[in-house]
């Protein structure tokens, strides 16, 4: 479904602050695949991210999605095959407008976007629909401006922008690190509900251990620009937060440092 | 007196509509949109020039409304896909227009005594002129609602609201921010035409000070109406543009204050520094006398556990 060849992306090239982001990175995500992605700090994992979303370029290699190649996309245009959620609850959403028309806007992912109702009768009644799945009442909130709701209620809506529409991809960076645990839960809870039931292909970057071996049924470790390891779902099922970090310190050859790293 | 102030509000509803265009840039989009003092004029300049040589008003006016687009997809373009700061593309087009507008009209200015304008057939009975214009502001004004609640016009929204979000999902914000100054600038030219018509001339200084005016109108609805919603908004808007002009009408009648007609523009970078500086020094005051009280509460509250 995703295929990135021998991507490249250099930050700074040719200055002192020259800094290798991702160096002849190889990953193939199968339709389906769940994949969590962890690394210590400077790793690449949020790069990885931007260039498979358009917002960065490679500077060598190819992305492809479904078989075509997308490198030469900007991002706007490859929003029709990437739904994404980012790790500000505040980036996902336009705040002054209601959440119906948030959900609207979603709604059009990809589409070209013309000059029918934004929020027509039929769409509101499917938006009600698709409120109710996240159990946060907020389909009785439908008029409310996005920016009155809390954090975990604006990234819940993010979730349910970024796959109500069953996108080909869908990317997750550290899209609970914001929230507090209990809300991080909910996320997490429904994240997992959400792409189950529609078969989503998700790359999820976090830096929950116990998240990242709880979810999905891939997990692959990032150091330094690579992908140092990536763990099949027989192996994973019975893998534990020490036994991973003991693997990440034994092939990088230094513990995983993230300051946020929360080890679950 | 009863007379200054029907001409007021004739004025502000006819300024209404370089209300609304800068209520686009400056509120929707969050792009301080410097072209309109170039577009106004520009709009009053194809609106005479098109009438002194014979043609309809209304297909004169319809073509300020094109020259507006026009003017303001030019600074969308330099902002956008030439990179250039916002503040640096408005400045750049209201200075071409002015050469333009100097080009279009052949001289600095065009008269329009005895020529029939939009207002020729209504001119002579008061209440029918504002009828007219505010029928016509108003269609306009909903027209305009009705664009911001389609795909494309929420798309247009987002994009001053949160553009990496509607990037997200597919928005493309160049060209919705040139959709969008090009609108507004569109509104503002309908403006400059109109208030050509009204004048009898058009002139190439006529643009000066207008995105302040169209700011005062802005910020004086909002003050008093709110901002719930967009089609709120727009209202308070063209409110705002009536009630900016009558509060001119009645300083200049006051006559102990002895203003002069020049001193119209320092009289609304004022209203808009006042309108600007208050809700800023309130909110300050708000915050603090805010948390002042929260945590007296928390500290109250402490105590009465007897300390942590």
């Amino acid at each position: 479904m995703l295929e990135l060849n021998h991507v490249s992306k250099l930050f700074n090239p040719g200055t002192p602050d020259e800094k290798i982001a991702l160096i002849d990175i190889q990953l193939k995500l199968n339709p389906g695949d769940f994949v969590t992605v962890i690394g210590s700090n400077g790793a690449g994992k949020s790069t990885l991210m931007n260039i498979i979303s358009g917002v960065l370029k490679p500077d060598l290699g190819d992305v492809k999605i479904g078989g075509t190649s997308i490198s030469h996309l900007p991002e706007f245009q490859r929003s029709r095959w990437i739904g994404r959620v980012f790790q500000d609850p505040m980036a996902g959403t336009a705040p002054t407008m209601t959440i119906e028309e948030n959900l609207a806007m979603a709604y059009r992912r990809g589409k070209p976007r013309g000059l029918s109702w934004g929020v027509s009768a039929a769409r509101r009644k499917l938006f009600r629909e698709q409120l109710q799945r996240l159990g946060l009442g907020l389909e009785n909130r439908l008029k409310a401006k996005v920016g009155l709701l809390s954090g975990g209620e604006r990234q819940a809506l993010s979730l349910l922008m970024a796959t109500f529409t069953k996108p080909d991809i869908l990317l997750l960076d550290e899209h609970t690190a914001a929230l507090d645990p209990a809300r991080a839960e909910l996320i997490t809870r429904l994240t997992e509900s959400i792409v189950r039931e529609m078969k989503l292909t998700t790359l999820m970057v976090t830096h929950n251990m116990e998240q990242a071996i709880r979810l999905g049924n891939r997990l692959i470790m990032m150091d330094k620009g690579r992908i140092i390891l990536d763990i099949p779902e027989n192996r994973k099922r019975d893998l534990t937060v020490p036994q991973l970090l003991a693997e990440f310190e034994r092939i990088s050859g230094h513990k995983l440092a993230d300051d946020r790293v929360v080890l679950g | 007196m009863f007379q200054s102030l029907t001409g007021a509000v004739e004025l502000g509803l006819m300024y209404a509509l370089l209300a609304l265009g800068v209520y686009i840039t400056f509120r929707i989009l969050d792009f301080p949109d410097l072209t309109v003092d170039g577009s106004f004029a520009t709009g009053g300049a194809i609106a005479a020039v098109m009438i002194s040589h014979g043609y309809e008003a209304w297909i004169a006016t319809l073509a300020a409304f094109a020259g507006g687009l026009a003017a303001g997809a030019c600074t969308g373009l330099l902002h956008t896909k030439g990179k250039i700061n916002g503040l640096l593309s408005g400045i750049l087009m209201m200075i071409a227009l002015y050469s333009i507008n100097i080009r279009i009209m052949g001289k600095p200015n065009v008269s329009l005594i005895n020529a029939d304008t939009l207002f020729s057939p209504i001119d002579s009975v008061t209440w029918k002129y504002i009828l007219v214009l505010a029928i016509v502001v108003f269609a306009i004004k909903l027209l305009l609602d009705a664009f911001l609640h389609t795909d494309k016009g929420l798309a247009l929204r987002a994009t001053g609201d949160n553009n990496r979000m509607i990037r997200s999902f597919g928005g493309n914000t160049d060209n919705a921010t040139i959709l969008g100054i090009s609108l507004s600038n569109g509104l503002v030219a309908i403006s400059g035409a109109l208030i050509a018509q009204d004048s009898g001339f058009a002139d190439v200084t006529m643009g000066v000070g207008m995105i302040v005016i169209g700011l005062a109108s802005v910020i004086i609805g909002e003050a008093i109406l709110g901002t719930r919603g967009v089609f709120w908004t727009t209202f308070a808007v063209v409110i705002g543009s009536i009630v900016y002009r009558i509060v001119l009408a009645l300083a200049y009648r006051a006559e102990w204050l002895k203003l002069k007609s020049t001193d119209l523009k320092l009289i609304t970078a004022l209203i808009v520094i006042v309108a600007l500086v208050i809700p800023t020094i309130r909110r300050h005051y708000k915050q603090k006398s805010n948390a002042r009280k929260r945590t007296a509460e928390l500290a109250v509250s402490a105590r009465g556990k007897g300390g942590i």
